[in-house]
């Protein structure tokens, strides 16, 4: 990209001319190069990211090796560290988080993209996006003064006396537990769903669902056997995306989840995830192994986020190239 | 296809309408649908104004005219499709078989005329189940695999894909495709086919496969077709309606309305002074 | 109408009834939310809680103002960091740049868009934290930069490939150089985009907490300069809330609805002036 500048010696307007758009180009250069520097230093950053997360476990990573994952013990006093019971906690959030906000969220999108009237549906989403705004501590303040009682006085209590039986509704209850952090995370990534189906939903061709109505079909055959399968994959990203977003998640989850590392078949026992007891051990890790091993599960946590991320974004793009064309002509 | 059909009620013939021999034929015709005195509206702006004309039994009618002048609206109403748009507003009567399609179940109804579209638009399914979805939908009284085989040699289709059922839909060529939407649609068996600008999309030669399909499918069903192309009118259709901005100007046997126009305005549109 | 059509046409009236229950539901939450906040923090905000300081348990008239002061001091660090990286990578990649180079620098903005905020977090601590021993403003703003700057460089490339490719020639026509052409013709064009943007980011990270938590810590006194831990809403927000005290809750509570509300103020502004541009591209 280096531009060699030759001096004219003859002088003159054209030299002058010349040497003027020399130094255009020269300005040019400049404010290439400048730019350059500050879009590098963002991979910059994302490298150096990533290779502090792997220096700074390596010494967890050496010691545990892939035992971090199948043991259990969490034990700063003893230096023994075991991440399964929170990714266990993490995942079974994530999971109970998706089966609640999944149907929801569709169910919602669908019907701001067949049902509602175009202005409806731009006010609804709006107040849809500032959902998506809202911070996670508030988040967590709902759970904690809203979700922790509702679940303490009603909810658990109901479950265990109708679905008991199963192991999954078993033993104490306080209100806080995997449950009660797989609803409030539900509520937290409805708006993802919503927002991106929403948008995949709209972008299906109008003919297809015409073809649909013309062969007699009710509207609700439609949108679910015909726009909603078209929309597949971008549907399918929004999940992903709210997955990667659950799995993230910190300080909802770690103020309404019981943060006690234990590995329980009961959603209405206390449980711990990845990104809570990092939040809470921290700054009073005991050792460096001890933060070593945190910080072992924060590349965990980002590795999981990064494949599911990609995922999403691979989906999404898939089903808007289809929208613009199907197939050969 | 369908056993018993009421004999046709007057149609209300525009008084353009004076040729001898036209007026003949119209007497000894069945009319399969009838539409009288429509007006429609989208929102405030009037897009048809008082169009009367009738689709005559087994027989192909088009309906041709420049860009705008109403054509495919008009083709939407006759299966109810405008009601997906909401601000359209449809006055008058439209009858199939005698009775007031708008005062009928409309899923119920839009089984009985079937819809092509200007481009090809398969479900991303199979091509077994695109055909298959309006069986599957409202129930069919052959076996599933007899009825999508039967549709789909009724379009033409079946020796180039009986082979491969299986294969998305997406994996035929533009041509194909069409004829499987025409499949698709003729599989719930309806009485009326309407095809808005089926070809336009296409090239030459599956136009031409297209063309030939229709001119047999007449004993199946009574078609009608909204085409941009006169000639394709002149070759397919039985009856021709010309429309212009929204007026029916001309309903006539179509050898008589390309040969010998009734009005100076049809005339001019099919010497090309407009179009 | 046969018995099959009449269960399907029930079938599809309750199906999109209980997806507009779906709707409903949703939107609702957002509206339980301000409602609770409004309704038990709206009468403990007070003078005191913009002035005082916190005070020992038991005692009351303590307020927030440190937290607040610390949440700006981080706020404009954050955007210190963010916005010109955001902005001017930006500019390099819609204007400079080639198609590999692009590539990669997308690929890393997305990739650290993606990041959960705890490892920014962690990340931060490491960099900033661990070396000079002590948490410090400076580390915590860095954090919330950092979370800034994919938001920032997205959005405003988008909105500055948005321009049209005529205006660029027009200028350049007129013998105006690249720089100047992006200075004076691009920037102005886009810049609703661009300040939507940085509202939004700045929004995004205004109420992020899980970052500080090893950056900037906490404090419960006016922390002066940079290089101290600083209190913030968001941190004191969830330490209030997850402490006994009936009086501390009350002043979470006040702090949630200052803190929400000020984000849902700076979202639906950012909102109302793209709204009101010429054809921007929505991201």
């Amino acid at each position: 990209m280096a531009t060699t500048t030759t001096t004219v010696s003859s002088g003159g307007p054209v030299a002058r001319s010349r040497s003027f758009l020399s130094r255009l180009r020269e300005g040019d250069e400049i404010a290439s190069m400048v730019t350059f520097l500050f879009a590098a230093s963002v991979v910059l950053v994302t490298v150096l990211l990533v290779f502090e997360l792997w220096q700074g476990s390596a010494l967890a990573r050496h010691k545990f090796g892939f035992n971090f994952f199948r043991t259990s013990v969490w034990d700063p006093i003893f230096e023994q560290f075991g991440a399964l019971p929170f990714i266990y906690g993490t995942l079974v959030t994530a999971t109970v988080s998706l089966l609640i906000a999944v149907p929801l969220g569709i169910g919602a999108a669908i019907f701001l993209a067949e049902l509602a009237p175009a202005r409806v549906s731009d006010t609804l989403e709006f107040f849809i996006d500032l959902l998506a705004a809202v911070p996670s501590v508030i988040y967590g303040v709902l759970g904690i003064f809203i979700v922790v009682p509702l679940m303490r006085q009603y909810i658990q209590p109901a479950l265990k006396h109708s679905l008991g039986f199963l192991p999954l509704f078993q033993g104490p209850a306080y209100g806080v537990g995997f449950l009660t952090a797989g609803l409030v995370l539900a509520i937290m990534v409805i708006p993802y769903i919503i927002s991106v189906s929403r948008e995949v939903l709209l972008s299906v061709p109008r003919d297809q669902r015409e073809a649909a109505l013309s062969l007699g079909a009710t509207r609700w055959e439609s949108t679910w056997k015909v726009v909603v399968p078209f929309a597949r994959a971008g549907i399918f990203g929004s999940i992903f995306l709210a997955l990667a977003r659950a799995l993230g998640e910190t300080m909802a989850v770690t103020m309404v989840i019981g943060n006690t590392p234990t590995i329980s078949a009961s959603l209405l026992s206390p449980g711990y995830s990845i990104a809570a007891v990092i939040a809470n051990e921290f700054t009073e890790a005991t050792g460096e192994l001890h933060t070593q091993s945190l910080i072992e599960l924060g590349l965990v946590l980002f590795i999981l986020t990064f494949i599911l991320n990609g995922l999403a974004r691979l989906l999404i793009v898939a089903t808007s190239q289809r929208g613009s064309g199907t197939g050969r002509a | 296809m369908h056993a018993t059909v009421r004999p046709a009620l007057s149609v209300n013939l525009p008084p353009i309408v004076t040729n001898a021999a036209a007026r003949e034929t119209f007497a000894g015709l069945t009319m399969r649908m009838t539409v009288s005195k429509v007006n429609f509206f989208y929102g405030s702006k009037q897009t048809l104004f008082d169009v009367s004309m009738g689709i005559a039994t087994n027989k192909v009618t088009s309906l041709i005219g420049p860009s705008g002048c109403g054509k495919s609206t008009l083709l939407r109403t006759l299966n109810r499709m405008h009601e997906t748009v909401r601000h359209a507003r449809l006055e008058g009567e439209i009858l199939l078989d005698g009775q007031n399609i708008l005062a009928q179940d409309v899923t119920a109804y839009r089984r009985r005329v079937g819809m092509v579209f200007q481009r090809p638009n398969p479900f991303p399914k199979s091509i077994f189940d695109n055909v298959a979805y309006g069986l599957r939908i409202n129930g069919s009284k052959l076996p599933l695999a007899e009825a999508v085989e039967k549709s789909l040699r009724h379009a033409a289709l079946w020796d180039e894909v009986k082979d491969h059922l299986q294969k998305s839909a997406y994996e035929l060529s533009g041509g194909q495709q069409q004829r499987l939407c025409i499949a698709r649609a003729l599989a719930v068996e309806p009485e009326v086919l309407l095809l808005d600008e089926p070809c336009s999309a296409l090239d030459p030669i599956s136009t031409a496969k297209i063309e030939e399909l229709l001119v047999q499918l007449k004993d199946l069903c009574t078609i009608a077709i909204v085409t941009h192309n006169m000639q394709q009118a002149a070759r397919v259709s039985d009856f021709t309606a010309f429309l212009l901005i929204g007026q029916l100007i001309e309903f006539n046997p179509t050898p008589q309305l390309f040969t010998t126009p009734a009005d100076p305005r049809t005339e001019a549109y099919i010497t090309g002074r407009f179009g | 109408m046969s018995p099959r059509l009449r269960w399907r046409k029930f079938v599809s009236g309750f199906m999109l009834t209980m997806t507009g229950v779906c709707a409903f539901v949703a939107v609702s939450v957002l509206f339980v939310i301000l409602g609770y906040l409004v309704y038990h923090g709206g009468t403990s905000i007070s003078w005191n809680f913009f002035t005082k300081l916190p005070v020992p348990v038991g005692e009351t008239g303590g307020g927030m103002a440190n937290a607040i002061l610390g949440s700006a001091k981080l706020l404009l660090l954050a955007t210190l960091v963010g916005v010109p990286i955001g902005f001017l990578g930006a500019i390099y990649l819609a204007e400079f740049s080639g198609g590999a180079t692009a590539f990669v620098v997308r690929y890393a903005a997305d990739l650290l868009n993606g990041v959960p905020s705890i490892v920014i977090g962690i990340f931060a601590f490491a960099l900033v934290v661990h070396p000079f021993k002590h948490f410090s403003t400076l580390a915590g703003g860095f954090a919330l930069g950092l979370m800034m700057i994919p938001i920032t460089l997205r959005s405003t490339e988008e909105f500055l490939r948005g321009v049209p490719n005529a205006l660029r020639e027009a200028a350049m026509a007129l013998g105006a150089s690249k720089w100047k052409t992006i200075a004076t013709v691009i920037v102005p064009a886009a810049y609703r985009g661009i300040l939507t943007a940085v509202l939004l980011a700045f929004a995004r990270v205004a109420g992020e907490t899980a970052p500080l938590l090893f950056t900037a810590l906490g404090n419960q006194f006016w922390s002066p300069g940079w290089k101290q831990p600083t209190a913030s809403l968001p941190v004191m927000i969830y330490t209030y809330a997850l402490a006994p005290y009936e009086d501390w809750h009350r002043q979470a509570w006040a702090a949630g609805l200052v803190l929400l509300g000020l984000i849902l103020i700076i979202n639906i502004v950012a909102r109302a002036i793209l709204s009101r541009g010429i054809a921007v591209p929505r991201s």
